[in-house]
């Protein structure tokens, strides 16, 4: 293993990472609602009435910031580097799976760890062993 | 007024993902790539939110209502399932093959990016086949 001082962004990330807090607390502490994109988008469709407003702004907001950050002059710069077979793959697995598990990296890494839930730390630990097994496997052991 | 607080936690989420650069899945895939060069910026995003989250939760754990009146929901499931761990083990085959989780997915498909577009379209039909799953064994059981 060796770190990768050029792409490694530490003050960058601590201060998103610390906004991403602050939307966490927001949405607890005024909506009462756990800050878990994959729960707020995937109970979307079966959601009792008076349930789906919150989760259409949420996502609403999720959606404009890219929009506001390129018209402040700091478009998202993301960088894809896998082809469309995978990428739809990937969406596949990632849908079906966080929702088997009750969320995702925001739900259970962030909100649930925050709170001290050992499932939450249990879910975490396990996609995180997976994405990195899988990322060794698909960059170093087939070199995809 | 709670669609407005909820539409300011989304924009902050998604203004927290762009600025931490999670939006971008390359620098996503340098914290999964532990045998190659590893970019730990990941667990510095990981660490600040969950640094204000304990605080915002260690308040509303006490609280029956939220600030707006509102019911506080928070899970009260506290069991490790098989279920748990195999969805999260197949969502991390997902997110380890594109470098994508759904919050920086929806925020790059805001950016216009069409591979995310496509992923995002992906992830709605796991999200379909899991509620079609779901449905599925509820007819069962009612059976």
């Amino acid at each position: 293993m060796s770190v990768d001082i050029a792409s490694f962004t530490p003050g960058l990330s601590l201060a998103g990472g610390l906004v991403i807090g602050v939307a966490t607390a927001v949405l607890v502490l005024f909506n009462g609602r756990i800050a878990g994109i994959s729960g707020i988008l995937g109970g979307l469709p079966g959601s009792p009435r008076g349930d789906a407003g919150w989760r259409v702004a949420f996502l609403a907001g999720l959606l404009v910031a890219p929009v506001l950050a390129s018209l402040l002059g700091k478009p998202v710069a993301a960088d894809i580097q896998v082809g469309w077979r995978e990428i739809l793959v990937a969406g596949f697995l990632v849908g079906i799976g966080t929702r088997f598990a009750s969320g995702c990296t925001s739900g259970h890494g962030v909100c649930g760890i925050s709170r001290g839930s050992v499932r939450s730390l249990v879910a975490t630990a396990t996609f995180m062993a997976s994405g990195v097994l899988t990322v060794f496997v698909y960059r170093h052991l087939l070199g995809g | 007024m709670s669609w407005l607080t909820a539409l300011l936690s989304g924009l902050l989420f998604g203004v927290g993902l762009i600025t931490s650069g999670m939006a971008n899945p390359a620098k996503v895939l340098g914290f999964l790539d532990i045998a190659g060069k590893w970019d730990p910026s990941l667990g510095f995003v990981m660490a600040g939110a969950i640094a204000i989250g304990t605080i915002a939760f260690q308040f509303a754990k006490r609280r029956k209502k939220s600030l707006l009146g509102l019911p506080m929901q928070i899970p009260a499931s506290s069991s490790v399932t098989l279920r748990l761990v195999l969805g999260s083990a197949v969502f991390g085959v997902g997110w380890g093959l594109a470098g994508f989780c759904p919050g920086p997915a929806l925020v790059a498909l805001g950016a216009g990016f069409p591979k995310a577009w496509g992923f995002v379209a992906a992830m709605l039909a796991g999200m379909a086949v899991f509620e079609l799953l779901q449905r599925a064994k509820l007819n069962q059981q009612d059976a």
